[in-house]
């Protein structure tokens, strides 16, 4: 199910036809149909994964609702009845039992992603541990295929079932209309990870042909496909010279992968969340955007809430509030502020619940320890800019820099050049590597390979990267002109034959300059894996 | 409604307009460099009146010429050849020729037996981007297709060829509208001359019996041309290499003989026809140049007349007038060529 595959593209254009050539009521049937046969496609295994995670997900809400609605109606039936400390007995009770199917169903979704995407892992640090302090025989890895897009779905499911414990909303009684919103088709393969109350507002609702929305959301799908095949897949092909060899790749050459890695990121990710959002739209449903302009944040904590938004949101829901006001923290803080006093006790249930936020983010990306480590990296970098906050704002108010145009600049540059550093683990894969051609930068001296020619050694000609250039410069004007107004917006201002030609050229650069089909490799998208 | 129509349609007419031209700017031309690639493609400019069919890869487009076998035996044949046809490709040209015309004989050079499936994009390209659409070019397709290839780029080959928009020469604007004849009914011209000096030794292989697949084939030819009341003929080339085993020779002379199929071996009948492998041959024994094309169209012209009941045709009005120019051309080319492999000797 990649969506650079022609199979892929030609599937969607059918759905669109039947979606909107069929009787409404049976949109969302239809889409919940299409979404199975494209994910059975990807892999009939797939299928036995997303259907266990569905049906228990579905099963546990719906009882934990439904002990919701028998405790608010058997509270109103009593109400005369019953004293304060009655009640809360009974809610007690009640709680206890939505806990019971709230931790069964959690237990089954993340027992099979952890099982799935982790046991490996798990099996690699045992070997590791055995092989250094016995003689015994290492424990063979299992042959466990990991289903498209687990994590992205299994993490849909556990937010909608807090939710639904929380009572935020009632659960989903329509086991089709719950099956669609765990595997609707554009964003199974790499997110975004969608609430429930966001998605449900529009992915059930009856759409009629509206030449607008359809149109736009081509227009967005054109523009995720410009990202990826013109620019993401053209610079993974220097990226992959840079990252086969690296010890001869050293210096300068460190530097120019993180560029390039930054540019391939960016493009791959946004590219393919463009397309996801561009095919949801095209039928009039709406996906939550997962990022806003992530590149001209100023400092990392704002970068992270505008890179893969959310993704964040989901840790900070799910993971970061509910441990830092659980019962264990909030007795650890007390501990704390009395050992340590106040000022550094209050900060442990905070750092202690945001090193677990980043610890997860990490091991979420990918079962490595290069991900743990890049994770806990972008902690130690949150952390420490939190801390020396108070140094900042005296330095702002004694230079007043602070809203002036360099000064942001500054900031600006600074947070890419921190953020595509901390990357390279991810890129390397190997966390000594990593280090090693990070500080191979200050030791080996060889700058003028950016101009000697070496550039155009690495697979990429001259042509190349005057497309890289283009399709850059072009994302930064488009993201300048997005800060005011959307640029389909204004580009529909324009007469009809201007804006015409504007997405046809467009279309044109793509199928000419995308690097795709025979001569290229095919290269799935980055968060695909996750 | 009417509005959106009004704007709807003249927008995909440009989108097709524009998207057409850059199809056709970015197909490789054929014209000067590898001509094999605009073979196929010639055929169906020429007249469909031919008695005589020849199919199969380079032992056939550089061996056999139909200008000679007019101006000697006024046989009308054309030569539906191109580089590494494989076999399921020769089927669906034979196919695709008897949309428009029946010859009386196919003659089918069998060395294409040896390739067991799919091998080079490039070369299927070459035999199946000039086939007009019918189901026997989308058949074609679906049999050539090696694992990294897909339908869709033939359908649309600006999906294919999309990067060569930067390796544009004069060539592809030259020749964006129409193309030049590279061929003479089929045959490629080649006037060069370089002898065998060295045969290489042949290799040993690990099995020397046919594929299914490529056998499949010829039994579907061979049905066919039965079914359509065609002769089929079998021939092998006079190349030296690569090179012919006997037990390869074995399994065609007994498929030949099970359904009584006539077989010409011209590496047994390169002696008695006059082939002179130090004058006949432009790469040193692996494709004849003209000296050896025309010994072999003399041989096999003789026994098209005598033992195929092919006939003389320089009779005949119909045909003289469509041949005449042609046989002119195919002399004026030779003289030229002539020339200018003189040239560049001196």
């Amino acid at each position: 199910m990649s969506f650079t595959s022609y199979e892929f593209i030609l599937a969607v254009a059918a759905v669109l036809v039947i979606y909107y050539s069929i009787p409404k009521r049976f949109q969302w049937m239809f889409l919940l149909g299409a979404s199975y046969v494209l994910y059975f496609s990807a892999g009939p295994s797939y299928l036995i994964f997303i259907s266990i995670t569905t049906l228990v997900t579905y099963l546990c809400a719906r009882k934990i609702s439904s002990l919701s609605k028998e405790k608010t109606a058997y509270l109103k039936e009593n109400k005369a009845t019953l004293d304060r400390e009655a009640k809360k007995t009974y809610k007690e009770g009640v709680k206890k039992k939505q806990r019971l199917f709230l931790w069964g169903a959690l237990f089954v979704d993340l027992g099979l992603l952890i099982g799935i995407k982790y046991t490996n892992f798990i099996i690699e640090n045992i070997n590791g541990i055995i092989t250094s302090v016995s003689n015994m025989e290492p424990i063979s890895y299992l042959d466990i295929i990991m289903p498209l897009g687990i994590s992205f779905y299994t993490f849909q499911t556990v937010g909608y079932l807090v939710d639904v414990y929380n009572e935020k909303y009632e659960a989903q009684n329509n086991y089709g209309k719950f099956a669609l919103f765990v595997g609707f088709f554009p964003q199974l393969s790499q997110g975004p990870i969608s609430r429930y109350n966001d998605l449900s507002q529009t992915l059930y609702a009856e759409h009629r042909f509206d030449a607008k929305v359809v149109s736009f959301g081509l227009q967005r799908i054109l523009w995720g496909y410009f990202k990826k095949l013109v620019i993401a897949d053209r610079v993974l092909i220097g990226l992959k010279t840079l990252l086969a060899a690296p010890e001869d790749y050293p210096g300068i050459y460190f530097f120019v992968a993180m560029m390039f890695y930054a540019i391939q990121l960016y493009a791959d990710f946004t590219g393919g969340i463009d397309i996801t959002i561009g095919i949801a739209e095209t039928m009039g449903i709406k996906v939550t955007e997962n990022f806003h302009r992530p590149y001209f944040s100023k400092n990392i904590k704002e970068y992270w809430n505008r890179w893969h938004m959310t993704m964040g949101s989901w840790f900070t829901d799910y993971i970061f509030y509910p441990i830092s006001v659980s019962g264990f923290m909030l007795k650890l803080s007390k501990k704390a502020r009395k050992v340590l006093g106040e000022n550094i006790g209050k900060r442990v249930p905070v750092y202690l619940a945001t090193i677990l936020v980043w610890f997860t983010t990490g091991i979420w990306h990918g079962a490595s320890w290069n991900f743990i480590v890049w994770g806990l990296a972008n902690c130690v970098v949150i952390l420490i800019s939190q801390e020396l906050s108070p140094l900042y704002t005296k330095f702002h108010n004694r230079f007043d820099v602070e809203g002036k145009l360099w000064y942001k600049t500054f900031c600006v540059i600074r947070t890419i050049l921190l953020m595509s550093a901390l990357r390279m683990f991810d890129c390397y894969r190997d966390v000594t590597v990593t280090v090693k051609m990070f500080f191979s930068m200050f030791t080996t001296w060889n700058i003028s390979a950016l101009w000697d020619g070496s550039m155009l050694a690495l697979g990429l000609n001259g042509t190349d990267y005057l497309i890289i250039l283009f399709g850059v410069v072009l994302i930064f004007v488009v993201s300048m002109l997005q800060r005011k107004k959307q640029v389909r917006e204004r580009i529909l201002e324009l007469p009809y034959p201007v804006r015409a030609a504007i997405w046809l050229a467009l279309f044109v650069v793509v199928l000419l300059a995308g690097a795709y089909g025979q001569g290229y490799d095919e290269s799935s998208f980055i968060y695909n894996q996750f | 409604m009417k509005k959106v129509l009004q704007k709807i349609v003249p927008t995909i007419v440009v989108v097709v307009l524009v998207l057409a031209f850059l199809q056709e700017l970015l197909i490789p031309k054929y014209m000067t460099d590898i001509i094999e690639g605009a073979m196929i493609e010639e055929y169906y400019d020429s007249e469909k009146n031919h008695d005589v069919l020849f199919l199969g890869d380079c032992e056939v487009y550089e061996n056999i010429s139909p200008c000679r076998l007019w101006e000697k035996y006024g046989i009308s044949s054309y030569v539906r050849g191109s580089a590494q046809q494989l076999i399921w490709q020769s089927y669906y040209l034979l196919e695709d020729t008897l949309q428009y015309e029946t010859p009386e004989v196919v003659v089918f050079n069998i060395m294409s037996l040896m390739h067991a499936g799919p091998e080079n994009e490039a070369y299927n390209r070459m035999t199946i981007d000039g086939m007009r659409w019918s189901s026997a070019k989308w058949n074609s397709i679906q049999a050539s297709m090696t694992e990294d290839e897909n339908a869709l780029d033939y359908v649309f080959p600006i999906l294919r060829y999309h990067t060569r928009w930067s390796e544009l020469t004069s060539e592809d604007f030259t020749y964006l509208f129409h193309k030049d004849p590279v061929t003479f009914e089929g045959y490629y011209l080649r006037v060069d001359v370089r002898p065998v000096t060295h045969i290489p030794e042949p290799k040993r292989l690990a099995n020397y019996q046919f594929a299914d697949y490529p056998m499949e084939y010829l039994d579907k030819m061979r049905e066919l041309c039965d079914k359509k009341g065609i002769e089929l003929v079998f021939v092998k080339a006079p190349s030296l290499f690569p090179h012919w085993y006997d037990e390869w020779e074995a399994q065609v002379d007994a498929y030949a003989e099970k359904y009584d199929i006539t077989y010409y071996n011209f590496l047994e009948l390169a002696e008695e026809i006059g082939i002179d492998y130090t004058t006949d041959t432009y790469d040193a024994g692996m494709h004849m140049n003209l000296s050896g094309a025309e010994k072999m169209s003399d041989y096999i012209g003789a026994k098209l007349l005598e033992e195929h009941g092919i006939k003389d045709h320089r009779n005949d009005e119909a045909y003289v007038s469509v041949w005449e120019p042609k046989v002119e051309a195919y002399k004026k080319a030779i003289e030229d060529a002539i020339a200018e492999e003189a040239a560049k000797k001196q």
